[in-house]
């Protein structure tokens, strides 16, 4: 793992069902997240997804990769255009920085998230994540995406 | 965070400075407690919508998932009531906001912190405060201000996280009807800014308007000059005569504008600072190519470009091909 690999991509279909599952499981219960006429009233074409579950997407994307011995240790993100229903969610990802081995043997991994639908880029970030500094170099498979 | 009950709002006004000022730095929010422990129902029913299978987050003795962070201390569907320790400084600055039009939110931005991993039975308090209030920003949504907040996240006084977030208040632009995209939509359309002209400058519009580039030459030493003014910042001579511009130039510097989208124009566009082949250099739009493409050095070939019905520019065709020619 070195500063300019690339992770794989990751697909999310932004379903109203997703939006609206989010909106509830993050306990955000603004109409817009959820009621498409009050949100049409609001001047919005649809339903969008909330900041909390993008923030979640976010941490999935990068957990999915790192796999199970890692930890989130700080996500930043800013919103662009919305994720309406209907469209895609690409999730990618680039190592910015990986940290020597620090205490407990674990290293601090940067990633550069962006995520981007059909309207343009919806979500631009930044993560740390700690992972096993023994983390073999390949990215771990699998890990639930 | 609208009150939809509440009578039709006044449409936008400025708020002055010294009305936004004395906010920053106050709470927004004191000794607030979430609503619920942190407990493995609600961490199951966020998995299962982000669709996270992270397994330190199910099984006997899960942790909740770091970004859950906010979730925990969300007001729900009832609000938090008195248990949400919101401060009064910070209901003052949104009725403030509303009343002056930005009656509509959006979170913009989240950063969070993770200090260490939170596990059922953990009770969560948070004190917030009110960190900036941007001054008026246009935005694609519409005018409005950014307030960012600061959330202190604690368990038995134990700092666990932190969670800066930042939403904007904006007034909603008038949405043009769907029906009539023709003709009335384009008389909504804002206008570009008109040029400020004056007796100092107004050679240059008319051969503008004649599809001319205008440089001004000193009548008594030669030195040319642009953009156009009164005397001769060589040797002072008020005295000048205009010299018609071949066109051609290079890009001696530009930069790519992406934030933030004023009316009229649509970013990213590139503008460049154009030095003419006579030597003089000048500022506008470079145009025929991505803005991204745009490198110091291309070749640029004026172009006049009608804007609207009213505005007529000089622009810079860049032409990628002659870069190195």
């Amino acid at each position: 793992m070195r500063p300019g690999d690339e992770l794989p991509p990751l697909s999310v279909p932004v379903t109203r069902t997703l939006i609206v599952a989010g909106a509830l499981a993050s306990r955000d219960f603004q109409d817009v997240h959820h009621d498409a006429e009050a949100a049409r009233a609001k001047g919005s074409p649809d339903i969008f997804m909330n900041i909390l579950t993008t923030n979640g997407l976010v941490g999935r994307y990068i957990t999915d990769h790192f796999g199970a011995d890692a930890t989130l240790v700080r996500v930043s993100i800013r919103l662009g255009v919305p994720n309406y229903p209907g469209d895609v969610l690409t999730l990618s990802g680039r190592v910015v920085s990986v940290s020597p081995a620090r205490e407990a043997g674990r290293r601090a991994v940067e990633v550069a998230v962006t995520g981007t639908n059909r309207l343009g880029r919806h979500v631009t970030g930044t993560v740390h994540v700690a992972v096993p500094a023994a983390a073999p170099e390949s990215p771990a498979d699998g890990g639930g995406a | 965070m609208s009150d939809p009950t509440a009578p039709p709002l006044p449409p936008s006004r400025p708020l002055r400075p010294e009305e936004l000022a004395g906010f920053e730095g106050r709470p927004a929010a004191v000794s607030g407690r979430a609503r619920d422990p942190v407990n493995p129902p609600m961490i199951r029913h966020w998995c299962e919508a982000m669709g996270d299978r992270h397994p330190a987050y199910s099984g006997p003795d899960p942790v909740a998932p770091p970004t859950m962070l906010q979730a925990w201390i969300m007001g729900g569907l009832s609000g938090h009531g008195p248990r949400g320790g919101r401060a009064d400084a910070y209901d003052r600055l949104l009725g403030l906001l509303d009343r002056a039009g930005y009656t509509a939110v959006v979170a913009t931005d989240c950063e969070q912190e993770y200090l260490r991993p939170l596990r059922p039975g953990d009770e969560l308090t948070f004190d917030a405060v009110i960190e900036t209030v941007s001054p008026l920003k246009h935005t694609r949504l519409g005018a409005g201000h950014f307030v960012t907040t600061r959330t202190e996240i604690r368990t038995a006084g134990a700092l666990v996280g932190t969670h800066r977030f930042r939403i904007l208040k904006y007034a909603p632009r008038p949405k043009p009807g769907k029906a009539a995209p023709g003709p009335a939509a384009d008389e909504l359309r804002p206008q570009r800014p008109r040029p400020v002209i004056n007796r100092d400058n107004a050679g240059f519009w008319e051969g503008v308007a004649a599809g001319q580039l205008l440089i001004q030459r000193c009548a008594a030493c030669a030195e040319l000059r642009f953009p156009w003014l009164p005397g001769c910042g060589r040797c002072g001579s008020p005295e000048w005569t205009a010299v018609r511009a071949s066109g051609a130039g290079r890009v001696f510097s530009y930069v790519v504008m992406h934030h933030p989208p004023f009316p009229a124009f649509d970013p990213p566009y590139a503008v460049g600072l154009v030095e003419l082949a006579e030597g003089v250099r000048m500022i506008s739009n470079l145009i025929g190519t991505e803005p991204g493409r745009v490198r110091i050095g291309m070749r640029a070939e004026l172009e006049f470009l009608q804007v609207d019905a009213g505005l007529r520019l000089p622009v810079f065709r860049v032409l990628p091909d002659g870069a190195d020619a």
